[in-house]
């Protein structure tokens, strides 16, 4: 992944953050330079609430290129308690994952591009206690 | 509005590990039993591809396949690409050339090489299909996609796990019959349950296999086509939805295909009850039960029982991919679509062999992009 291409991303990896509508409210992610329910351009960049619960879940254990160190691996999908959904992946698992199981947003390295390349930030999820 | 296209030749490569095989090899041997059938020279070609960028290195497709092949004249090519779904948008794109009447005839050819790459990178390269910067990029595999809603399908519906398995057997059981198929193996449902895990709760045994293959479509307007039996394309429709999973209100439902199957039997003017034999996207075995539900063949939380019940067998209710559907015929994913339409034209032709169902005269297919981002579906009538 290029500089600039990761660059463009951290606030939405590092931080969560998503944007609001000013025209209709409506508030989303990954963050867009429009809204996608109105459309509208008018938007703001908001951080998104950091806790929230599994919709759904899958243990990885077959991973695509890069992620092999991490297997097996929780993929979830997480309604934040604003209703926002994301996509994302657990971390700090002890016990057993079910849906509805509550979770918070934790700052976490994701992957490495190569030996030479960018260290991969972003955001994971893990249960909480 | 002119007339519907009609298809006047049809092509197949049996899908494997072709190893003699380049992708213009594969072109060139579904393109010219196309053409050969069919007596006329294609105007125009679209080909469906989805990784061929990114595995084989080679982008500017059309015109490198069919320079490649030398199977027949030069003519304009383009490379149609929406994932898994690219074979079919291909033949969208061949129905409009012909429908509009811009072009006379048009190629399609859905052709993919997957089986010379180690598996990671295959998994790489169908995770492009995901939210690059989003889904990919926190490593979800397109199968954990999946997996992601056949847990809620299987929870929300209160679906027993046998039934999807039950899915793969009754796929892999057409197979065995399907000369063009890579799977030709009889599996069983302790043999599905038994596989390894990919993505929890999906198996091996769940997941179609990789492999390379080339299916070919040759489209006319239907005063210059020859012959008695002809099959028209009587309608088509594409329906879309975010990229991104976490974009979707529901995770036991793909949108994407009602949509599709609204747009494409309004334009066949057909109902879901009017089809004989349909072709689902399993690409995974929770697929197929949702496509039953999103085409409006059965109610939601049905799907499941549909096949359960043996009502998709080839003398069920409604033979459901006869020919053993992606999981076990394979799934050369550019070129998947253009097998399902082919599949359908030869069982109204009547040309299916053992695995011809009976009262062929109105067939659909459903090709699938994403995690149910993309579908497209087509419908072919028999035309007397």
């Amino acid at each position: 992944m290029t500089v600039p291409r990761y660059w463009r991303n951290i606030g939405a990896h590092y931080r969560l953050e998503g944007i609001r509508c000013k025209s209709c409210g409506e508030v989303s992610f990954p963050p867009r330079s429009s809204c996608p329910k109105c459309h509208s351009k008018d938007v703001e960049v908001v951080q998104l609430p950091r806790k929230g619960k599994v919709v759904s879940f899958s243990l990885l254990r077959s991973p695509p290129n890069g992620f092999e160190a991490y297997v097996p691996y929780y993929v979830v999908v997480v309604e934040l308690e604003n209703g926002v959904r994301v996509l994302g992946t657990l971390t700090d698992v002890f016990g057993e994952v079910k849906e509805g199981m509550e979770v918070e947003a934790v700052f976490r390295k994701i992957s490495e591009d190569g030996e030479e390349g960018l260290i991969h930030y972003g955001t994971k999820f893990r249960p909480i206690a | 509005m002119s007339d519907n296209p009609v298809v006047v030749g049809t092509g197949l490569t049996k899908i494997g590990r072709r190893w003699e095989d380049s992708l213009s090899d594969l072109f060139a041997e579904a393109s010219r039993q196309a053409i050969e059938e069919a007596g006329i020279q294609p105007q125009v070609v679209f080909v469906g591809n989805m990784v061929a960028g990114e595995l084989d290195g080679q982008e500017h497709l059309g015109l490198a396949l069919e320079d490649g092949a030398g199977a027949f004249p030069l003519v304009p090519a383009f490379k149609v690409e929406s994932a898994c779904s690219s074979g079919g948008s291909a033949l969208l794109a061949g129905y409009m050339a012909v429908k509009s009447g811009v072009y006379d005839s048009a190629l399609v050819v859905g052709v993919e090489k997957l089986s010379e790459e180690p598996s990671d990178s295959i998994t790489t390269a169908l995770a492009e299909a995901a939210d690059a910067d989003f889904e990919s990029y926190y490593g979800a595999s397109f199968t954990s996609l999946n997996a992601l809603l056949m847990r809620s399908y299987m929870k929300d519906y209160n679906v027993p796990r046998d039934w999807l398995s039950e899915i793969a057997v009754m796929m892999h059981k057409n197979a065995v019959d399907n000369p063009y198929a890579q799977l030709r193996k009889a599996i069983t449902v302790e043999d599905v349950n038994r596989s390894r895990v990919i993505a929890d709760p999906i198996r091996l045994l769940d997941c179609s296999p990789t492999g390379d293959g080339a299916a070919a479509i040759l489209l006319t307007r239907p005063e210059l086509a020859k012959g008695d039996v002809q099959v028209e394309l009587a309608g088509m429709g594409v329906g879309v939805d975010t990229i991104g999973v976490n974009g979707r209100v529901s995770l036991s439902d793909v949108p994407a295909t009602a949509r599709a199957a609204k747009a494409a039997f309004s334009a066949a003017k057909i109902e879901p009850k009017d089809l004989n034999v349909l072709e689902v996207h399993d690409a995974f075995t929770i697929m197929a039960a949702l496509a039953l539900e999103d085409i409006g063949v059965v109610g939601k939380g049905e799907g499941a029982k549909f096949f359960h019940e043996g009502n998709a067998e080839r003398d069920g209710k409604l033979p459901v991919n006869p020919e053993g559907g992606l999981k076990a015929r394979g799934h050369p994913v550019g070129a998947t679509g253009v097998y399902g339409a082919v599949e359908v034209v030869r069982q109204l032709q009547g040309k299916a062999g053992k695995m011809q169902v009976p009262r062929a005269e109105i067939g659909a297919f459903h090709n699938l992009g994403g995690s149910g981002s993309h579908a497209v579906i087509g419908v072919f009538k028999r035309k007397r």
